[in-house]
């Protein structure tokens, strides 16, 4: 069964990097036009083509990028010549740290506040916390964040970007990079708020919730004895999803506070018509998907006895 | 005939008293003087922290590919070039001693002794050989190689290098100031195009493309009066709110591009000030001249005269700049022409001039967008405003800032024969025109080809009488403005905002943004 879905993850895997191959194929222009911008000239041009190698056929050139990425090795940019793992190396890190950053801010605040509401169901509570998540998922990222620098940064409570460096402590890091952090949480909260709080709801209908009611178990208990890990399927693919968007969609709140992650890279590279680091970036965000939606798949399925074991 | 020696009449007096004043001084064995600021109101230490809205991971160490203000100024940080265009326009010797040529065809630069490279290497005159040749030959991917190709030969000669040029021309001098021929480590006579190791001021600590980098002084940087910071941090910031923020919050002490509609808001915070340095930049709308109906001079002065250009400079840059007479040499320029009869907006004169090309009315489309300047689909929205009271329907068609230079600029599919330019302006005006006007130059825009302009180019390169060089420039000039294919409305200032606590000299470089990209090691703190 987990086999089986790590043989499709696998296979999707390929998929994936067929069509990234074949959309950057489709792009207008070309790398040299491009790192010449206006001051590209037909024999400049000519010059740059050839030292690239962006002569040879499409097909000769996926064949090439295949077995070296899987081999770990994405080349060198077209741009500079520098060696990709080298240049997604700390981005990727700052990427994911801003992402568990994020989550461990919103998963815990989320799930409680989910619980919460399921347990105080239509109280002003449950009203307030549903209204608030909401209004915060409304605002676009890069308004939020401009808020949050405008009440938090410019009072000199926060910086209002981040400078991480490779001396940068752990203490500082997460200091610094607080803002964007916050920023996302406000994000990502309401979908897995709601969804916590719905799928309570929803088993809180249920007999054996009824029974447990009856033998006058406190509410809490219910909540958290019998009714949460019955629900934790339907939370643990919405958190998978959340987090997944925190690694591959957050450049605006990268550019907002000059956060140097993988985001940023991959907007340089596409207008840079950088197709290998293009390439290799969304390679990794195709794999952050799909091995996060594994481990949802597999979680789910570990936290549900009936799918774990099988008549 | 000609004499481009030190000792002759062939300078302006005070380009000559700069090369007096460098050979005097190179014989006596002492410092050379960099004295356009007092040195005794400079304070040594500190960090400087530049936000640059540029830069991107496929930057390129390689001097090049160079093309935009984060690479410059981390170029100009940690390396020398050959000479360096001081803060008020003239030349001033820095790995080159001085300069000489005795007939405007050879040039001889006497290499300066006792700098080194980061690495401890001394500079000979064969990095400088290296350096040059990296933008010359076949297999050079240099953007300044078309500027470089009057070039027949560079060579060592002990501690010269000589350069043989093709044709006399007075102003090679200026061509080595270029941004893009810093002097590099060379072995074998080729220069290592990516290494951060360079004879300049600042040593690379730390440099993450499109991010950050960090510099530190160098402890045996050759000028006494430079480099006054213990410490460079370039940080590239794109999106100009968080530029503004990050001044704002104390996190960088200059800024670039600053917003017209902030400037106020800034100011009275009190913690920075606007730098707004004019120069030889502007913003301009190229017309094919090869198509119709911009091939009518009469059309093309008709659209010349139905444009406000003091609406634009008000509106577009906010004030910070300047009306431009479709002129690209600005008024930082040696020979700028001042005395031109200025055009205003004159629906009439317009009309009249659609009307000497036999037309009633002009059907005309400009292809815009913000990727050729800031502002530039509203200033073509306010031509198209300002044209139809000259009977032009001109219809604007704002196209993507992504490929423009490649798919739009040019006129390569011969669809975009009207669109926006910018030019960071030349300290020269050969090298704005040689670039940009000569008929089949690359970078020609307007494909426009003028059989007395491309004459006087050729003969005021080797003029030696600076009254006569300066005639022909101002016909030229003439020529470019009244029959030229290329809308010139506007010279934009550089704007930039620095934080109080930086000092700055009385007098900021017209030459290029940032104090000529020399900020880094001619301000100081406060």
């Amino acid at each position: 069964m987990i086999a089986l879905r790590i043989a499709l993850g696998v296979g999707l895997l390929f998929i994936v990097s067929l069509v990234i191959f074949g959309a950057t194929e489709l792009l207008p222009g070309d790398l040299a036009n491009e790192l010449l911008g206006q001051s590209a000239t037909p024999e400049t041009l000519a010059a740059l083509r050839e030292q690239l190698g962006l002569n040879d056929p499409a097909p000769v050139r996926y064949w090439n990028w295949l077995t070296g990425a899987l081999t770990g090795d994405f080349g060198v940019s077209l741009a500079n010549g520098r060696p990709i793992s080298e240049l997604i190396g700390a981005r990727l890190g700052n990427t994911v740290f801003l992402a568990l950053y994020a989550a461990a801010l919103s998963v815990p605040i989320s799930l409680i506040l989910g619980i919460l509401a399921a347990l105080w169901r239509n109280s002003i509570f449950d009203r307030m916390a549903n209204a608030g998540a909401l209004t915060a998922i409304s605002f676009p990222e890069f308004f939020v964040a401009y808020i949050l620098v405008l009440w938090l940064a410019q009072t000199g409570l926060f910086p209002s970007m981040v400078r991480i460096n490779p001396t940068t402590t752990f203490g500082d890091r997460v200091y610094m990079t607080f803002l964007p952090a916050l920023t996302l949480m406000l994000v990502v909260t309401a979908h897995m708020m709601r969804m916590t709080r719905a799928a309570i709801i929803n088993l809180m209908a249920s007999p054996y919730i009824e029974m447990a009611r009856l033998k006058g178990m406190s509410p809490l208990r219910i909540v958290l004895r019998h009714a949460l890990p019955n629900a934790l399927a339907p939370i643990i693919n919405v958190i998978a999803l959340n987090l997944a968007y925190l690694i591959t969609g957050v450049v605006v709140v990268e550019v907002v506070f000059v956060y140097p992650g993988l985001g940023q890279l991959m907007v340089d590279a596409v207008s840079n018509r950088d197709i290998a680091v293009v390439q290799a970036v969304a390679l990794i965000f195709a794999a952050a998907y799909v091995a996060l939606n594994l481990l949802a798949d597999v979680l789910s399925t570990i936290t549900n006895p009936r799918l774990m074991h099988r008549r | 005939m000609n004499n481009f020696d030190m000792t002759g009449k062939t300078f302006a007096p005070s380009r000559r008293g700069v090369l007096k004043g460098a050979a005097a001084i190179g014989a006596a064995g002492l410092i050379l003087p960099h004295t356009t600021t007092s040195a005794a109101a400079q304070t040594r230490g500190g960090t400087f922290r530049i936000g640059i809205g540029h830069g991107s991971t496929t930057d390129s160490l390689d001097p090049g590919l160079w093309e935009h203000l984060y690479v410059q100024t981390f170029g100009s940080a940690r390396h020398n070039y050959l000479i360096e265009v001081g803060a008020d326009g003239q030349l001033v010797p820095e790995i080159a001693e001085s300069w000489s040529s005795s007939d405007g065809q050879t040039w001889v630069f006497p290499i300066r002794q006792g700098v080194s490279f980061h690495s401890g290497k001394p500079v000979t005159a064969a990095d400088v050989v290296a350096s040059i040749n990296h933008h010359r030959g076949d297999d050079s991917t240099s953007v300044v190689k078309p500027l470089l190709a009057a070039i027949t030969d560079v060579r060592a000669d002990g501690n010269n290098v000589v350069v043989t040029l093709e044709a006399p021309n007075g102003d090679l001098p200026y061509l080595m100031t270029d941004y893009h021929v810093p002097v590099l480590p060379s072995a074998d006579g080729k220069v290592d195009a990516n290494t951060t190791d360079g004879c300049g001021g600042y040593i690379v600590e730390s440099y993450e493309h499109g991010v950050q980098a960090t510099l530190n002084r160098n402890p045996n940087y050759w000028k006494s009066d430079r480099a006054w910071f213990d410490r460079i941090e370039l940080v590239s910031i794109l999106d100009p709110a968080a530029r503004l923020n990050a001044l704002i919050t104390g996190e960088v002490d200059l800024i670039d591009q600053v917003d017209p509609a902030t400037i106020g808001m800034l100011e009275s915070r009190g913690v920075a000030r606007i730098l707004s340095i004019p120069g030889n930049a502007h913003y301009g709308f190229p017309m094919d001249s090869r198509q119709a109906p911009y091939s009518d001079n009469n059309v093309r002065l008709a659209l010349k005269y139905a444009l406000d250009r003091q609406a634009m400079v008000d509106v577009i840059l906010g004030g910070h700049g300047a009306v431009a007479n479709d002129n690209p040499i600005g008024p930082a320029n040696r020979y700028f022409h001042a005395e031109m009869e200025a055009k205003t907006y004159d629906p009439d004169k317009a009309r009249y001039y659609l009307q000497q090309a036999g037309l009633s009315s002009l059907d005309v489309t400009i292809s815009v967008a913000d990727a050729a300047f800031s502002g530039a689909v509203d200033a073509g929205a306010m031509f198209s405003e300002t044209a139809r009271a000259a009977g032009i329907n001109m219809s604007v068609d704002r196209v993507p800032n992504d490929g423009y230079w490649s798919n739009v600029w040019l006129n390569p599919n011969g669809n975009t024969p009207f669109c926006a330019t910018y030019w960071g302006g030349r300290a020269v005006e050969d090298h704005m025109f040689t670039t940009a006007y000569a008929a089949g130059a690359d970078w020609n825009e307007s494909f426009w080809s003028n059989d007395r302009f491309n004459e006087l180019l050729v003969t005021a390169r080797s003029e030696v009488n600076e009254d006569l060089r300066r005639e022909m420039y101002h016909e030229m000039q003439q020529l470019v403005s009244f029959e030229g294919s290329t809308i010139i409305p506007m010279y934009n200032n550089y704007v930039m905002a620095v934080a109080n606590k930086i000092a700055t000299p009385e007098q900021i470089s017209a030459n290029w943004n940032f104090d000529g990209f020399r900020c880094v090691e001619r301000w100081s703190m406060a």
